[in-house]
């Protein structure tokens, strides 16, 4: 039987040459003030356009993204402008829709595949978890996976404990994929454009609640690397440390916190596979207290495995025992009241920092 | 090989050209009407490839019960005429994937047999370089894309290959007109998957044909304990508005004959298939099967029907072979096939650094708190 010629690679044989975009130093990043002030999903769907107009091999599918225009409108128009072979609404069939792209990323092309919600993202629990991460090594080199699966993580806003995961914890815990978790617009944009372009699948949470989320992000183009953190506030009281969501509710208890003399320092860690911990090894130095705030259940958390390695690397920089703040350990509820008291709320984590500053 | 890159947005590359020029001159599929219009070396490297399967079953099940192979093992021995009867109708570059009852599929596609025993010995030249085992034969120059051990995962990812296919010659504007095989077992009828992708495959004019490999058993459970309405499975393909037929799976001019027209037809007019390909396995399910669920007297009553001497005869017939010509091919094979194990025994284990290679293409660090990853080196077989 005839084979096939293999196209050699310098690097590996999934890879052919990643043309990986230029990743400026963050001072070098555009600036995050200006004029034009645009909305997390607007960002979301900048990221995507972007990069589908320079590439082709990027195609975006999910259920009601293209004639609907998205679930949540992240994709508005993209329709208009790709046309219904590269913008494809699917049946509600994640299984089956996502085990199809995994493939097309097999044979190279770049699938974007949208969860309505991460939440849904279960009953395609074999191929996002079975197969994507695992066919590079499977194959023992011979295929990649790039491949981005993104949607909507953690509570939404009363939508009760079937439609409220936190997925981040569980899926993390998974050796071949890489995790993306944004905060606000701007890293939105850098770090789904950054996604769209790696050869490894990226699996990026987004939030419901942060959708409407408006902030400045420049019309140049630009990519934010994975695995390094943002200093959202400088402090020297502690060191908080967290990632999406959260770390809005971080900046909220900061400002009650300073009004008590407290200066809390904020990282936000953006991705959280690779995780930047050589600077949270540096803040810790610096403030020699640290809280993580993470809006997953506490056991075997994210929050968890960041504790385990801030012991591991600076544990003599320590004064007091590493601390995290989860949500509370139990489904998520629908009563607004009790859905806000479980989630890691600028109230709860103000709490938690006094006792540990003044303790 | 079988990946888009990101200058072919724009047009063929230079790779992509230099493929598709081998690609025409080699590995098409043959084009006569009916098996007995072949070309006798067709015919008779289909006969060679059935032998090559099953001797290097038999030399797999030695290995195996020696400790030489590890983990679970599937073997083909008795389905041969499914794999080299229906990648026969093909051309070298469609799309292949399978489920983990795979050598015989890998050999068939051309995966040579180094390659194969050596990746279930563990060994750095097998064609995952020791990672994959048994149940996950993947072969990139061949097209084929794995050997899946969870049932029926292959069979959304088949929908998936031609989707890419399809993608790739009316988005990006490379490639040709391809059909993708995605085999499975009657098992693999009753996930949900399934389902989903045979919705997804018709809506879509996706050009993959699901094989069914209907050997009667889903491990230790009869089809017809396991499936409902087995004997009229190809009204579900029906029902999901795609192309099905139900093909004796034992007679490989048979699977020729009526198979071809099928792939042609999902080639030309980018439509799925389904084929239930009747057939049996003489091995139990897997190397450590009691096989309690089957009477010695049925298995001998296929083992009467042996898909090998069925071709073998009508070769005899129609003078493409006797038995001089047929005992040496025979004894060709058993070579090849010994050389395979010698070559398996006597290939390097894994140097231990190589737990940490090909997880990431984009290995970055700070990915893992312990481990520090890197790129593979490439395997000198594959
Ligand atoms: C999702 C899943 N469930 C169970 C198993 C265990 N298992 C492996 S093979 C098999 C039987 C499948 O039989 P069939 O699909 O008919 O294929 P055959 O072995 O006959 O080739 C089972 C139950 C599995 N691998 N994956
Ligand atoms: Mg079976």
């Amino acid at each position: 039987m005839t084979t096939m010629p293999m196209i050699e690679s310098d690097i590996h044989p999934a890879v052919d040459n990643p043309p990986l975009p230029v990743f400026l130093p963050d001072d070098q990043l555009p600036s995050r003030e200006g004029d034009r002030i645009i909305q997390f999903r607007e960002a979301l769907r900048e990221a995507m356009s972007e990069e589908m107009r320079k590439d082709k091999r990027v195609f975006l599918l999910g259920e009601e993204v293209a004639q609907y225009n998205g679930a949540y409108k992240i994709s508005q128009g993209m329709l208009d402008e790709f046309g219904p072979k590269r913008i494809i609404d699917t049946p509600i069939s994640e299984n089956g829709f996502a085990g199809m792209a995994i493939a097309a990323a097999m044979t190279g092309l770049r699938p974007i595949v949208e969860f309505m919600s991460w939440s849904f993202s279960f009953v395609a629990a074999d191929p996002i978890l079975n197969n994507a991460p695992k066919m590079l090594y499977m194959s023992g080199g011979q295929f990649g996976c790039p491949i981005v699966f993104r949607g909507n993580d953690g509570a939404g806003g009363q939508l009760a404990s079937t439609h409220s995961w936190c997925v981040e914890a569980l899926y993390a815990n998974v050796p071949g994929l890489k995790m993306a978790i944004p905060s606000n617009p701007y890293d939105a944009k850098g770090l789904l454009k950054t996604s769209i372009n790696d050869p490894d699948p990226v699996f990026f949470m987004e939030s419901e609640r942060m959708l409407g989320d408006k902030a400045h992000v420049p019309e140049e183009e630009y990519y934010i690397p994975f695995g390094r953190a943002r200093v959202a506030r400088e402090g020297d009281a502690i060191t908080l440390v967290s990632f999406g969501r959260p770390v809005n509710f971080c900046l909220e208890a900061a400002e009650t916190l300073a009004a008590e003399g407290i200066d809390v320092e904020i990282l936000d860690m953006r991705t959280i596979r690779p995780l930047d911990i050589e600077s949270i090894i540096e803040s810790v130095k610096k403030t020699n207290k640290v809280l993580v705030v993470d809006q997953s259940w506490p056991f075997a958390s994210i929050a968890s495995e960041v504790v385990t390695q801030i012991c591991e690397r600076c544990f003599d920089w320590l004064d007091s025992a590493p601390a995290r703040l989860n949500t509370a350990d139990v489904p998520t509820p629908y009563a607004k009241g009790l859905e806000y008291d479980y989630l890691p709320n600028p109230e709860r984590i103000v709490d938690a920092v006094r006792s540990l500053v003044n303790a | 090989m079988p990946q888009a890159t990101a200058e072919s947005s724009e047009q063929s590359t230079m790779n992509t050209a230099k493929a598709d020029s081998q690609q025409s001159a080699v590995g098409q599929a043959p084009t006569a009407k009916t098996a007995s219009q072949l070309p006798k070396e067709v015919l008779i490297k289909w006969l060679y490839d059935m032998q090559l399967i099953r001797e290097f079953e038999n030399r797999t099940m030695q290995a195996y019960q020696q400790a030489k192979i590890g983990g679970f093992c599937h073997i083909y021995t008795g389905q041969e005429a499914v794999a080299v009867g229906t990648i026969g109708c093909t051309n070298a570059d469609d799309p292949v994937i399978t489920a983990y009852r795979d050598h015989g599929h890998a050999l068939a596609r051309g995966m040579t047999p180094e390659a194969c025993m050596a990746e279930m010995f563990g060994k750095t030249t097998g064609c995952a370089k020791g990672k994959g085992g048994s149940m996950h034969m993947f072969d990139r120059p061949n097209w084929l894309f794995g050997g899946h051990g969870i049932v029926s995962a292959q069979t959304p990812m088949g929908a998936g290959f031609a989707f890419s296919e399809k993608y790739q010659l009316e988005v990006i504007g490379i490639g040709k007109k391809k059909v993708t095989l995605c085999y499975m077992g009657d098992g693999a009828l009753d996930q949900g998957c399934f389902h989903e992708a045979q919705n997804l495959a018709s809506l879509w004019d996706l050009p993959v044909i699901y094989i069914l490999e209907n050997n009667g058993y889903s491990m230790g459970t009869a089809i017809n304990r396991h499936t409902a309405n087995a004997e009229n499975l190809i009204d579900r393909a029906k029902g999901y508005g795609i192309r099905a037929a139900k093909i004796d799976g034992l007679d490989i001019m048979n699977i020729y004959n009526e198979f071809k027209p099928i792939v042609d037809d999902c080639r030309e007019n980018s439509r799925p298939a389904f084929i239930d390909l009747k057939t049996y396995r003489y091995q139990g399910h897997s190397m450590s099967d009691p096989q309690k669920y089957r009477t010695k007297e049925e298995v001998d009553q296929y083992k009467d029907k042996d898909s090998i001497a069925k071709l073998c005869s009508d070769l005899m017939t129609m003078g493409h072979i006797d038995e001089a010509g047929w005992k040496s091919m025979r004894k060709e094979i058993a070579d090849i096939v010994r050389g395979s194990v010698d070559h398996a025994e006597n290939a390097p284990t894994p140097e231990p650094g190589e737990l940490y290679t090909d997880v990431y293409a984009n290995p970055e660090k700070n990915l893992s708190p312990t481990a520090t990853y890197s790129h593979g080196t490439k395997n000198p077989l594959m």
